[in-house]
């Protein structure tokens, strides 16, 4: 199987085929993580090199792990300690990385559309981690693949998503995704973190998302940043977690199967309530567990086109 | 279908009646099948029924991808297609008897005990296969056989089974 | 609580397109019919309002209580009084109180001083900004829940335009309107008085019309861009209404709103230096004046609001340059906006429009601004030919600071009702 891809950097360019062949690599590879040896040697004398210029560590370390587990040699660069931070461009510093032929390049930069003039420059496979406030890929796949996992299917449900939309890149590329497989999308939050042209998503805007909640099968909640709020997008915290957070509270009409998701980190008590995040309906950790397997499944489909040199 | 036909669905049937009585007689206990997938998987359970006829009790049995243990990766011009592994018990002190439907090359032999090593320490390896068709290229021989052919290297053995193909039958075709 | 039978009044009623002699049956606080019928209720008070006009209780959409903090100038209590003289049975009272009206505490306080001593329905505006600073948001969503009916930073401009942008954007969540005051402080720079051949004349510094016109424009595309209701306050010049005039052919969700001076005065009765005429917006041209009355004629402008302004006399006898800005309005604004009725420049029934029923949807009040059986028993009784003569010794109000005394008007309340209770009786 292949990918219709050389990149995975935005899921525009993924076919729906595309998709379910990720899905299925993904859950197979999942159970390479319950083994007591967390290895097998698929990538064995690969080169992969996770150039995070903005920082993580969570998906960093998502990727890491995917990468170890298919025995690929890891490389981690970041922007502090690197030639960046000597003045030296973007577009060098992989011209750089790409002579020292590595097979697969991660990139995360918080300049949208970085990883796709990368991708351009260089001949190694990119896989984009986050890009500004463009797109996170892998993100909205495995939120996919927990989707399929916890609901049993694709077809016919309803997700909304809630919360800073307008700087969010997972919203945006869960949004894309979501419809592309045929799922229903809201969207809801304070109408001064929703982008203009939201609808051209294909996507329903719910102004007050408690009315959307009883319709819903998954809600992903996104998370704000504090900084938000010195830019006076909404007065405070305080008023953020009262009108656009969820609570027990305020999912006393959900559906009883309704599924908590949110790409974290969690806000604790801001955007969610401690109680919901680590309720029964919150399956934000198995994300973290299909994250990797999703990065590996990638990796594995990417470096597939060996002998076409 | 073309191709000559090697064994009919009785003949199959008789073969693995053998290899059962076979593998009964050197004793089940502590014992697993382990089904090579994709045919592999299919042709286990097909042991593991006659198995349970011959000594009155059931066998264990699971099944092993080995496509991320293949050695042609990197030559390969698609990605082979990732199917889960299900192990429903400890490795670590079992004896195992990989089950595969053609042994040609034994990379895919080689591939499987490296899969099976990375999930633990078995006391044995055994191999169940139900054509030998020769042409190795590693050091690896079968324990039990259903039958051996002798093949060119461009001809092809398809061993076909019932929940698959909708029959049993094993062809050889140019 | 007795019912009201009010009878032989030539009922006005712009909701309900009603205008005629009815009757008018208040039952339990709420209207029970406006209807020819004769029957009177048991026990009912009878008040005959023959030669008078009876019509839904006045709502000021804009008005300064200075409660908390400054009630030497006014409070609640008294503010509401002077509403009820001037035919008032709702007034919105602006959040540039101290402290400031920026959070849940402040309203509530509002709300419960109204709910103990007002006699009319106090209805509290909330900040748009943290003290009035136009740099931080008020907590609008607490505000809206303690009961706020709007946001307004109203005394002062938000400057900034993308807080200006992010309030409207953020309101919506809490279907607020937004109420601009609309004026560039860098262009008022120092000014006292509109600028024009006045200014000039009296040697004071002018606010040229610009200064309101380029924020009227700001937050009209502003409105476009953010689909949230706008609402301007005080409209003062010609250019103004123009520019709401092109918003409303674009069927932009704006509204706006006009004083009773606006309406009367021009820059020329500055002459004189009488402090009680210095006001923000400054009155400006007749040019200006004359399209403000044609604005209100042909429904450009939405509604009449007084902001009634009160200060102290110490804020005013400081001469005209450091006076305060402002007028009280309430008690001078039904005789004075008759005038135009009387001089045939804005229909009678226009004229209780802007200030019944279009004043209560801009706010969303449910069962205010109408007559309609079932709606809150608001109402005001006036004689619209009756001669009075403005007496500020006489006001209810704490603070005396108009121009008006003296002036020989018609027009004088003579009921107003509140939930079915009498709050004033001349």
């Amino acid at each position: 199987m292949r990918l219709t891809q050389p990149h995975i950097l935005s899921i525009n360019d993924l076919t729906k085929k595309d998709v379910l062949t990720i899905l299925q690599t993904a859950e197979s590879f999942k159970e390479i993580s319950e083994r007591p040896i967390k290895k097998v040697p698929t990538l064995r004398g690969k080169t992969v090199v996770n150039c995070f210029f903005e920082d993580s560590t969570r998906t960093r370390m998502s990727f890491e792990i995917a990468e170890k587990r298919l025995s690929a040699d890891t490389v981690n660069i970041s922007k502090s300690g690197s030639a960046m931070q000597k003045g030296e461009n973007l577009l060098d510093t992989m011209r750089n990385i790409e002579a020292m032929k590595p097979d697969i390049v991660v990139i995360r930069h918080s300049i949208s559309g970085a990883p796709m003039m990368v991708a351009e420059a260089i001949e190694s496979h990119v896989i984009n981690a986050g890009d500004g406030m463009h797109e996170h890929p892998t993100q909205a796949l495995l939120d996919l693949m927990t989707i399929k996992e916890v609901k049993g299917r694709i077809q016919g449900l309803t997700v909304g998503i809630v919360g800073d939309i307008l700087h969010s890149r997972v919203a945006r590329s869960d949004m894309l995704l979501f419809r592309k497989m045929g799922i229903s999308v809201v969207v809801g939050g304070p109408r001064t973190l929703m982008p203009i042209g939201i609808e051209d998503f294909g996507v329903t805007v719910c102004p007050n998302i408690r009315e959307a909640i009883p319709s819903l099968d998954v809600l992903m909640m996104l998370r704000v940043q504090r900084e938000r709020a010195d830019e006076n997008l909404f007065p405070n915290l305080r008023e953020y977690a009262r009108y656009f957070g969820i609570s027990n509270e305020t999912l006393k009409d959900a559906k009883d199967d309704m599924t908590i998701m949110h790409p974290g980190p969690v806000n604790r008590g801001v955007e969610i309530s401690p109680e919901v995040a680590d309720g029964p309906r919150s399956v934000i950790l198995n994300q973290v567990t299909n994250g990797v397997a999703v990065r590996m499944a990638l990796l594995y489909l990417l470096i597939g086109d060996g002998g076409n040199e | 279908m073309k191709g000559k036909i090697l064994l009919t669905s009785k003949d199959m049937d008789a073969a693995i009646l053998r290899m059962a009585k076979e593998i009964v007689g050197n004793g089940t206990e502590g014992v697993a099948l382990v089904g090579i997938r994709t045919r592999g998987v299919p042709l286990a359970e097909y042991l593991a029924k006659k198995i349970e006829k011959v000594q009155g009790r059931p066998i264990d049995i699971g099944s092993l991808d080995i496509n991320l243990y293949r050695d042609d990766l990197s030559e390969v011009s698609e990605q082979p297609v990732v199917r889960p592994t299900d192990l429903p018990f400890s490795i670590t002190g079992k004896g195992i008897i990989l089950v595969d439907d053609v042994l040609y090359t034994g990379r895919t032999i080689r591939a499987a005990m490296d899969a099976l090593i990375d999930f633990g320490r078995p006391r044995f390896i055994k191999l169940a296969v139900m054509i030998d068709r020769g042409w190795r290229e590693f050091p690896i021989q079968p324990d039990y056989v259903g039958k051996n052919v002798k093949t060119t290297s461009n001809q092809n053995v398809k061993v076909m089974l019932k929940s698959i193909d909708g029959d049993d039958a094993v062809f050889i075709k140019e | 609580m007795k019912p009201i039978f009010i009878k032989n009044g030539r009922v006005i009623d712009p909701a309900k397109k009603i205008d005629g002699v009815m009757n008018v049956v208040v039952e339990n606080g709420k209207i029970s019919a406006v209807t020819s019928a004769k029957k009177i209720p048991e026990e009912a008070l009878v008040i005959d309002a023959k030669g008078a006009i009876v019509a839904p209780g006045f709502i000021d959409l804009h008005c300064h209580l200075r409660e908390p903090g400054e009630e030497y100038k006014e409070d609640i209590e008294s503010g509401s009084q002077a509403a009820a003289a001037g035919g008032f049975t709702t007034v919105c009272c602006m959040a540039n109180t101290n402290p400031v009206n920026d959070c849940t505490s402040v309203t509530e306080y509002i709300v419960n001083r109204a709910r103990v001593c007002a006699c009319v329905n106090v209805l509290p505006v909330g900040a748009i900004t943290k003290g009035l600073k136009g740099e931080n948001l008020a907590d609008i969503g607490d505000l809206a829940c303690a009961g706020a009916v709007a946001i307004s930073d109203d005394g002062r401009p938000v400057m900034n335009a993308m807080i200006m942008r992010h309030a409207m954007e953020y309101a919506q969540t809490f279907n607020l309107p937004v109420i601009s005051h609309a004026e560039d402080l860098n262009l008022r720079g120092r000014g006292v008085m509109h600028e024009g051949t006045a200014s000039t004349e009296l040697g004071l510094r002018g606010i040229p019309a610009a200064t309101e016109e380029t924020m009227i424009a700001r937050d009209i595309l502003l409105c476009g861009l953010t689909g949230s209701r706008l609402h301007i306050a005080h409209v003062s010049t010609a250019g103004g209404v123009e520019m709401v005039r092109e918003a409303k052919k674009l069927k932009l969700p704006v509204t706006c709103e006009v004083t009773p001076h606006h309406l009367t005065l021009t820059e020329q009765v500055v002459h004189g230096y009488d402090p009680n005429t210095k006001v923000n917006p400054p009155l400006r041209s007749e040019n200006d004046r004359r399209e403000l009355v044609a604005g209100l004629a042909d429904g450009t402008i939405d509604a009449i609001a007084t902001d009634h302004a009160p200060h102290d006399i110490t804020e005013k006898e400081v001469g005209f340059e450091g006076s305060a800005f402002g007028m009280v309005g309430l008690e001078t604004a039904l005789p004075l906006v008759l005038k135009l009725v009387h001089d045939k420049k804005v229909p009678m029934k226009r004229m209780i429009e802007a200030l019944t029923i279009k004043p209560a949807s801009i706010l969303n009040l449910k069962k205010k601004g109408t007559l309609a059986a079932g709606s809150d028993a608001d109402i005001v009784i006036f004689n619209p030919n009756e001669p009075v003569t403005i007496r500020a010794s006489a006001f209810k109000s704490k603070s005396r600071n108009t121009p008006f005394d003296g002036w020989r008007l018609q027009g004088k309340v003579l009921y107003t009702i509140v939930g079915g209770n009498i709050v004033y009786k001349s």
